[in-house]
């Protein structure tokens, strides 16, 4: 189960690098979200998928599953979330004010 | 039991959220803010004091014992950022509020500026690596906001690229802490110096330590530094400033922890790597820092040099040389903080840019111009001023570790720092004044009062430079005997 | 283009309660159970989108006039100052204890200062959910 997980999380940084090598700037903005999201996967990988029963204290459970990662995935994702919802609203605020969302034509100025 | 930790990290929180609703009030915002910033800085002296009488100090977040809660730990490395980014902070809002930009004041400019506090002290703080990763964020986000807060065309398409660098840098962050947490199962950082120290550090951690090494290199700007002239010379004065002080700072700290707390055994491969990068980093912001006129690129290019030269003392990994980059680094972030202050001001009082299109701002401001011939004498690290003793002992340190090109490298691009800012101030302050006596912008008394105080500062740190030594050989030595750490951050009372 | 939505307009009106009453319930259920303040901001935060997006801007502005920015700053302030309270009694940042107590209707009823902070959280997911939401289709 690890070995498919980890392919999955291969497949998803290679798409998300695709997305943002290109010019266009929601697709960048797409191509964070599934990095951040592939790397979410790869930490609860990391903390190994299921040995046990839920985290939470019963009666004739032995073993846990580490509770961790899913802890640090949940904070992950909320910062992501806002890193993500913030990085949208200024890539649609620079469209806006520059009429373009194409990466090569907002390089830095002229005389550089 | 030590909830005193806190407050350097929860009282900016705490003041910056009142402070949204104070929007319509910029006054309140002001002084509100400043008032805040002088408690946390008067807090963090006196847990100063405290960690110099009674040790490392340490505070478990809701009882739960390390290495299974999240804990802060204060030993003297830590504390001494903190006071020092709370005291560039206090001066950088003084000049904010004297600067009343109201457009960005009306959007929460100090909210964030106080947030973003906190991030950088809970990150200096913290001893917990997920929670490193937490402030660094918090820390991110505020700057994001900064950075674009105002909405200008040029601090738009740089924050894009701002915020796109450190998306990643933030992606690799959480990849290495994955492979950290599946190779050792933990998280707290001196459970994790433990546990690799009984593994040796075998090839595996140490690739997983170079991760780290990009991770912040990036924050830092070693060698990784491409993205930073451009996005500071975006920024308003106070807020440019603030990032020039604390920013890259927080990328140095954690390199500072994680290559003498946790990936001590391998230097010959990870300490060698930092010093090569660090003689790049300086090889590479000596060209920029001369290669520009304008001047708000050459100020970020001296950034980059120093960031080296910091790094210069960890690679040579000695008691002298970690001495040297403590003293630096307290240097580092009131001169930086000061250096685009003065920039800023330049820009504000003659309107250019560039070098070549101002002269003889002397004449019309003397005390500035005088104020700027101490900071660029204090970078180049001229004896009376506080730049000397962190050159001097790492200088020492490299030689003892037998660095040469590193010494080299460091004190040439010295020479740079020196040439770069007296090419701005023989051409912007010196010769035949540009402008005219009735012409001149009122420069008021408030705006010059941080920079001031931040003259005397450089001053009096580099003639006392005795009242730091034992603070700072404290901080040197728990980074040197990470024993010494591990014991107070770990131990169940 | 103003697209006839009677059907979504109904719909939302009557779901927009069982949303909200859900929100509540994993809100409680939270201490044991899965569930929890950021879940339950979640899910009531997903009540006041599917307003947003069934009627227009001013009509839900003008029947819920709060201003969302101070909805998320009062929540983190209420979390961040639960986390203090526990420095008046004594103990460490963000501790949290709990009781049983012989409530009227309830019986027995466990209560735990974390609710506090979990209220603290869910008005913090609320406020920032609904303002990222209407910054985002305000002018498109």
């Amino acid at each position: 189960m690890e070995t498919i997980i980890t392919l999955l999380v291969g497949i998803l940084v290679s798409v998300a690098t695709y997305l943002l090598l290109s010019k266009n700037l929601i697709r960048v903005v797409l191509g964070t979200a599934i990095l951040s999201h592939a790397v979410h996967l790869l930490l609860m990988t990391m903390g190994g998928l299921k040995i046990g029963s839920v985290p939470i204290l019963g009666d004739q459970v032995e073993t846990y599953t580490d509770a961790l990662p899913q802890a640090l995935i949940l904070t992950a994702i909320v910062i992501s979330f806002a890193v993500t919802a913030f990085f949208l609203v200024l890539v649609y605020r620079t469209y806006q004010s520059t009429g373009t969302d194409n990466l090569y034509e907002l390089k830095g100025s002229k005389d550089e | 039991m030590n909830n005193i930790l806190v407050f350097p990290m929860v009282l900016p929180i705490i003041a910056g959220v009142l402070l949204l609703f104070f929007r319509s009030n910029p006054n309140i915002q002001r002084w509100g803010s400043i008032l805040t910033m002088i408690v946390v800085f008067l807090i963090s002296l006196w847990i100063l004091q405290q960690v110099m009488i009674q040790g490392i100090l340490r505070l478990d977040f809701g009882e739960w014992l390390p290495p299974f809660g999240i804990t802060f730990v204060a030993d003297a490395f830590a504390m001494l950022l903190v006071t020092a980014s709370s005291l560039v902070s206090i001066l950088c809002l003084l000049y904010a509020a004297f600067a009343k930009d109201e457009k960005r004041e009306h959007f929460f400019l100090y909210p964030f500026l106080l947030l973003l506090v906190a991030g950088v002290n809970g990150s200096f703080l913290t001893g917990d690596l997920f929670n490193l990763f937490v402030c660094f964020e918090v820390m991110l986000l505020a700057s994001y906001v900064l950075m674009t807060l105002g909405g200008e065309k040029k601090q738009l398409t740089e924050g894009i690229k701002y915020i796109l660098i450190n998306i990643l840098s933030s992606w690799l962050f959480l990849l290495g802490m994955a492979y950290l947490y599946g190779t050792l199962g933990t998280l707290n950082m001196a459970h994790l110096s433990v546990r690799i120290a009984e593994a040796g550090q075998p090839p595996l951690l140490t690739t997983i330590s170079i991760l780290f090494l990009v991770v912040f290199s990036l924050k830092a700007g070693l060698v990784l530094y491409f993205w930073l002239p451009g996005s500071y010379g975006a920024l308003p004065t106070a807020v440019s400033a603030l990032f020039a002080a604390l920013l890259t700072k927080v990328g140095v700290y954690a390199l500072f922890r994680f290559f003498t707390l946790l990936f001590y055994h391998e230097p010959s491969v990870t300490h060698t790597m930092i010093g090569w990068m660090a003689i790049a980093t300086m090889v590479g912001g000596s060209l920029g820092a001369i290669a520009y006129k304008d001047i708000r690129k050459i100020a970020a290019y001296n950034v980059v040099i120093a960031i080296g030269f910091i790094l210069v003392g960890l690679a040579s990994f000695n008691y002298e040389a970690i001495q040297g980059s403590i003293y630096y680094l307290i240097h580092d972030i009131l001169l930086k903080g000061m250096l685009f202050l003065l920039i800023g001001t330049v820009i504000y009082v003659s309107g250019k840019t560039r070098l070549d299109q101002a002269s003889g701002l002397i004449a019309n401001y003397p005390l500035f111009g005088w104020m700027f011939l101490i900071m660029l004498l204090s970078l180049g690290g001229i004896p009376p001023f506080s730049g000397f003793a962190g050159k001097l002992l790492i200088g020492q340190g490299a030689i003892g570790a037998q660095e040469y090109v590193m010494v080299a490298t460091a004190f040439l691009s010295s020479l740079f720092v020196l040439y770069s800012l007296l090419r701005i101030f023989l051409n912007m302050f010196w010769g035949e004044t540009s402008i005219r006596l009735k012409d001149q912008m009122h420069l008021s008394k408030g705006t010059l009062a941080p920079l001031l105080i931040l003259a005397v500062l450089t001053t009096g740190l580099g003639l006392g430079m005795g009242i730091l030594a034992p603070y700072v050989s404290e901080a040197a030595n728990v980074l040197m005997n990470p024993e010494l750490y591990i014991e107070k951050a770990l131990n169940h009372k | 283009m103003r697209e006839n939505d009677v059907i979504l307009q109904t719909v939302s009106k009557i779901a927009v309660f069982i949303i909200l009453t859900f929100g509540v319930y994993l809100f409680l259920a939270g201490h044991h159970n899965p569930g929890g303040g950021f879940i339950g901001g979640l899910t009531l935060s997903s009540a006041f989108v599917l307003l947003y997006l069934s009627f227009d801007v001013e009509t839900v502005n003008a029947g819920i006039p709060l201003d969302y920015k101070k909805v998320a700053a009062l929540g983190v302030l209420i979390a961040v100052l639960t986390g203090m309270g526990s420095l008046l009694f004594g103990s460490s940042f963000l501790s949290q204890t709990f009781a049983y107590f012989d409530l009227p209707i309830f019986g027995k009823t466990e209560l735990a200062t974390v609710v506090l902070f979990e209220s603290g959280v869910a008005l913090g997911v609320i406020g920032v959910v609904v303002t990222i939401m209407i910054s985002i289709s305000e002018d498109v």
